[in-house]
């Protein structure tokens, strides 16, 4: 059902502009019909594609009745997410507890969330579209002033996220990712706005939440020192001191009076700025997680319960991704090595690689770091899936002539119907084993990566092309 | 005749001398032997042997021992043991028919496999110390792998659930320990006769495995002297409880089978232990029976006890004392020889039907759910028929009558327990945790660190038909080292122990009672408690014939598709070379191709493109590369020559 509302968002990306608010609410009414009419029948929170260690709802109200009961949330190694968040939501779980079925209140606490993320990336994909259009306008490839061409990215990537078939599952199948998604966003949409403070906290949040978005340091860096995305520096300096297009009022033509010989200027005072705050927010988030864990055993418990479960991959129970079953089978001994393989050397090989080729497009750097963060995350869900899908629909205009999208599409959607099949004959059938499952996460962990590869490489492309055109431009 | 008198006499003092050692010497150790035996209502019959010893306490404690067993001696003093309980189990105690509510069954119902408990006085700190090395020494004395219990997810120490309250208190136990002869044969060597002489010689293999049943046991406890400078005496208590059907060949059903000692285990009592104090056996005739003959009094009517018309008897009983719902027939086996062997007989003459005093709940534990990904734990407790006659016993101060019961339970850390979804349905409706639930204490289990446990206090009222208490779980994945090796077997939860602690079990003898360990362990009151069932948890396995498959399948993937990214990432520089080798290539060749791209990025570009960085400095980089790039060629040439030289 899910998978045919995701399809109609799909056929609807030809004209949301004025259907973007029925859209949006219809996807509303499509979440609050499976909350309320279909309560426990689904069994969605325990599902592995919906929430892993990290994000279920139930062992977090696990981790809230430890902690009512005045023992430490993460004693019996069931709770490993923040102890803010089972203080925001922990007595949302705890009628849960009392009566069956009154789950409701979690729920609407994630509509609301999937609903704030979607706004925050519509004025994302709006901010970048009047760039875009201005950018392209500056290097004269686009002589005319209506937009024609051009699609409205942020009403994609909007209505992308809400009727994605990933979103709605995590948000009715008690997962707290969307609350993990709904951080990135802030973060990215602060950044976007440049409201430094907006983007620390935002940034501080998802980090303290999961970890890994901790890589979008770097993204928003770039994207407050150099702002929005634009096209290569080169070409765009090179076209500018042609004087082909002047007297706009975008934040980078701010800068028209620097030096022609320099860089593009990076504002180092919204950088520092953004460390300041970062600081600042990281320090608060420690006091208030070391006050409500101070009878627990302090800080020191919770980077164990936390960080440390993530990176070393202590549960061994199935998700989509292939690490659980890696370190299942892998030998005990090696294992302290294949950690840091895993965890250090891809972040070392592939981060700074895409920071170098892709500073000049910060969001889209963003974008392949979440990809990226998903396919290597040890407990990833379908819900790091849904925010990078809708974070790659703002890039429609840029990454319209992408290679093998139909393929990965296909593969995506394939890989999601049969992991349920897999699973069913694994766990509960018992006719299938393990590999079924492994080799299914293994096609998945595929797709994500031909996926990123592809976008980087339509990206760099169109990049070249608009180098060409701008050429061909200042040769006339 | 002088002569024979003369060779008699040193042999005399021999003996004497030899008798004195024996007995004289060891004044306050004792031993004892006892067997009961005991009909059941279902055709079978109950043999509970029984040995105590006894040592005093003693300066020299340890150092010189007659009777009592060095090892446990020993035992004792190295890890400064206060109280433990070893049992090795074999079937399941059937609570319905063979008793819930006495002193036997509340003492020798154990659950299956091995159940180890001991409290320690030692300081907190050492208390699991002492427990890995006991677990260690047990093992090697009892021939049984006892040492699986000093992993710290094999055991917990229980508050109150258990009903020994003590913070020193560990309990373990092993519910997949096979036990078998092996383990009988070290528990034997304990006994100051071992198995060749007196109640011990019973104890045929093949007829003691052979039973429906069977528990070792093996209790000790120290008494603390009082005395300052004397060490404590140490408490062994051995007890064997096998529970045979005996062969029958009587056609009738109704009929109880008739068995003698000799039926049941193929061998005779050819005199008692020459070293134990007292050796007795009892025949504990219980319900209808006992209730039938109350009211007897004379000698003519005794002697009618053990010859009516029910039954008979093959031999006289020493003493006959009654109990408030049975007849228990004291035989004293000293006066058994060779030629007249102690082969105590039942014969039914009637058939006779009668029904044990039961629990006032009895309790089951079940799984629930389908799958290996979850399910959940349900113990399941249903009033008894002897219910009603218990309740009113315990009042609370509203009124109310109710009627207690604590769950102990364990839970392997593969269980992950929700335990915020402990439901209790008392008669099939649900009840709130403050209606019923009086106390709780969880402990929650760590991931391959420890286990959990459970403990519970309930407070159901009186006329209670059923409580149900359930707890959903999460079954764990294992690393493929961490399974046995039967893996698709299933995982053990070890049995949950209910205890009533206002209800205590004992045998109320009307007659005062010579000095009997057994009867006098009957007498005291002791806490009614029962085991539920082990069960078996089915877990997912893994494939064991992976790990190279799914490292090199994983790595390979990883590898190509980071390296197929960053050729991505780094495929326009190549092209941008590629043009301008190619567009350089059309006007010269070879080396000067270099230096003319050098002097073109230095004279050209200032004209070409002024925005870009100043030529000056790009040229200079790239000169610097190439010199980095040069000296590092270079630097690996000269460290290959090194080492190839050096070898």
């Amino acid at each position: 059902m899910a998978d045919v509302g995701g399809d109609m968002a799909e056929k609807e990306l030809e004209k949301p502009t004025y259907g973007f608010w029925i859209w949006a609410m219809a996807s509303v009414i499509l979440r609050l019909f499976f909350i309320f009419y279909f309560p426990e029948n689904f069994k969605l929170s325990s599902r592995p594609e919906v929430s892993t260690p990290l994000t279920s709802v139930r062992r977090l109200a696990e981790g809230y009745w430890l902690k009512q009961s005045s023992m430490s949330p993460y004693a019996g190694s069931m709770y490993h997410g923040s102890p803010l968040l089972l203080s925001v939501l922990g007595p949302l779980t705890s009628q849960w507890i009392e009566g069956q079925s009154s789950h409701h209140l979690c729920s609407l606490v994630f509509v609301f969330a999937d609903i704030l993320s979607a706004l925050l990336l519509r004025a994302i994909g709006q901010k970048l579209q009047k760039t875009y259009s201005m950018n392209l306008k500056r290097l004269g490839v686009l002589r005319s002033s209506g937009d024609r061409g051009i699609l409205p990215c942020g009403d994609i990537a909007a209505l992308v996220y809400l009727w994605n078939p990933y979103t709605i599952l995590s948000c009715v199948g008690l997962s707290t990712s969307p609350i993990e998604n709904l951080a990135v966003i802030v973060s990215l949409y602060g950044a976007v706005t440049r409201r430094v403070p907006l983007a620390a906290f935002g940034l501080i949040t998802a980090t303290h939440l999961s970890l890994y978005p901790a890589s979008l340091a770097i993204p928003l860096i770039l994207l407050l020192g150099y702002g929005l995305d634009a096209h290569p520096l080169k070409n765009f300096l090179h076209t500018r001191d042609r004087g082909v297009e002047t007297g706009s009022t975008s934040d980078v033509s701010k800068q028209d009076k620097l030096t022609r010989t320099t860089q593009l200027p990076f504002l180092w005072r919204t950088v520092l700025h953004f460390v300041f705050w970062v600081l600042v927010l990281s320090i608060c988030v420690l006091v208030l997680c070391s006050l409500s864990l101070k009878q627990y055993g302090g800080l020191e418990e919770m980077f164990k319960r936390t960080y440390s479960f993530i990176l070393n991959i202590e549960d061994l129970s199935p998700n989509i991704g292939v690490f659980w079953y890696f370190f299942a089978e892998a030998f005990e001994s090696s294992r302290n090595y294949l950690l840091i393989v895993f965890n250090l050397y891809i972040l070392l090989t592939s981060l700074p690689p895409l920071a170098f080729r892709f500073k000049h497009r910060p969001c889209f750097l963003a974008f392949a770091y979440l990809v990226m963060s998903s396919i290597i995350k040890s407990y990833p869900s379908g819900g790091d899936a849904a925010l990078y899908l809708s974070l790659w629909a703002l890039f429609v205009n840029e990454l319209s002539d992408m290679n093998n999208l139909f393929f990965i599409l296909c593969g995506h959607i394939g890989v999601s119907l049969l992991s349920p099949v897999v699973h069913n004959i694994w766990i509960w059938r018992g006719t299938g084993n393990a590999n079924f499952y492994y080799g299914n996460a293994m096609g998945y962990v595929c797709f994500q990566f031909m996926f990123v590869e592809e976008s980087v490489n339509a990206m760099l492309d169109h990049d070249k092309a608009l180098e060409k055109a701008t050429g061909k431009m200042t040769k006339n | 005749m002088a002569c024979l008198v003369r060779s008699w006499i040193p042999l005399l003092f021999l003996q004497s001398f030899l008798v004195a050692i024996a007995f004289g010497s060891n004044e306050g150790e004792e031993f004892s032997e006892e067997l009961l035996l005991k009909p059941l209502p279902d055709r079978k019959v109950l043999a509970h042997f029984h040995f105590e010893n006894r040592a005093p306490p003693s300066n020299s404690h340890g150092r010189n021992h007659h009777l009592f067993p060095k090892a446990i001696s020993q035992l004792v003093q190295k890890f400064r043991v206060k109280e433990m309980e070893l049992s090795f189990t074999q079937g399941r105690w059937n609570h319905e028919h063979w008793g819930g509510f006495d002193p036997l069954s509340s003492m020798n119902a154990k659950p299956v496999g091995v159940e180890l408990w001991a409290v320690f006085d030692v300081p907190q700190s050492q208390v699991d110390i002492s427990w890995k090395n006991l677990t260690h020494a047990l093992s090697g004395l009892f021939c049984a792998s006892i040492n699986f219990l000093e992993s710290s997810t094999s055991y917990a120490a229980p508050t109150w659930g258990f009903g020994t309250n003590s913070d020193k208190l560990r309990y373990g136990s092993l519910p997949r320990e096979a036990v078998c002869t092996e383990n009988l044969t070290p528990w034997l060597k304990l006994l100051p006769c071992r198995d060749k002489d007196g109640i011990s010689a019973l104890m045929n293999r093949p007829s003691v495995y052979r039973g429906f049943y069977h528990s070792q046991r093996l209790h000790l406890s120290t008494v603390e002297s009082g005395q300052e400078g004397l060490g404590s005496g140490i408490v062994l208590e051995q007890t064997l409880t096998v529970v045979i059907q005996p062969e029958t060949t009587s056609v009738e059903t109704n009929m109880q089978p008739s068995w003698s000692l000799s039926s049941l285990f193929g061998r005779k009592v050819v005199g008692s232990c020459v070293l134990a104090k007292s050796s007795n056996v009892y025949l504990q005739l219980e319900g209808r029976l006992g209730h039938e003959s109350k009211n007897v009094d004379t000698e003519i009517e005794a002697h009618k006890l053990w010859m009516n018309s029910d039954f008979d008897l093959s031999l006289k009983p020493d003493r006959v004392i009654r109990e408030s719902s049975s007849l228990l027939f004291i035989f004293d086996i000293d006066k058994s020889s060779d030629s007249e062997p102690f082969d105590l007989g039942l014969t039914w003459k009637l058939p006779s039907k009668w029904s044990c005093e039961q629990a006032p709940l009895h309790a089951s534990r079940f799984l629930m759910g389908s799958g290996n990904e979850r399910g959940a734990i349900a113990i399941l407790l249903k009033a008894t028929e002897s219910q009603e006659k218990l309740s009113g016993r315990n009042l609370t101060t509203d009124g109310r009558c109710t009627i207690k019961a604590n769950i102990f339970q364990i839970f392997p850390w593969y269980i992950k327990v929700y335990y915020h979804t402990l439901q209790i349905f008392v008669d099939q409706q649900q009840k709130t945790d403050s209606e019923v639930l009086k106390k709780i204490n969880v402990s929650p289990s760590t991931d391959k660190v420890s286990s959990g446990m459970l403990e519970m206090m309930l407070e159901l009222p009186c006329e209670v038909k059923s409580a149900a208490i359930s707890i959903e779980y999460d079954k764990g994945f294992l690393h493929i080292d961490e399974y046995p090796p039967d893996a698709n077997q299933g995982f053990d939860i070890p049995s949950a122990l209910i205890s009533f602690p206002s209800h205590h079990a004992s045998l109320d003898f009307q007659e005062e009672l010579s000095k009997s360990p057994l009867l006098s362990s009957f007498k005291e009151k002791s806490l009614v408690r029962s085991y539920t069932e082990v069960l078996l948890v089915p877990l997912t396995t893994p494939d064991f014939s992976m790990p190279y498959n799914v490292i090199t399948i994983t790595c390979t993937i990883f590898a190509l598709y980071f390296g197929s990214l960053l050729n991505v990432l780094r495929r326009r520089i190549g092209e941008e070379e590629r043009f301008l080798k190619s567009q350089a290539g059309k006007k010269r060749g070879g080396l000067k191709q270099l230096l003319s791209r050098l002097t073109a990025k230095i004279r050209g570009r200032p004209i070409e493109a002024p925005s870009s960085e100043s030529p000056a400095a790009e040229s200079s980089f790239l000169s610097s590369k190439l010199i980095f790039k040069i000296i590092l060629v270079a630097g690996a040439a000269a460290a290959w020559q090194y080492f190839s030289t050096d070898k």
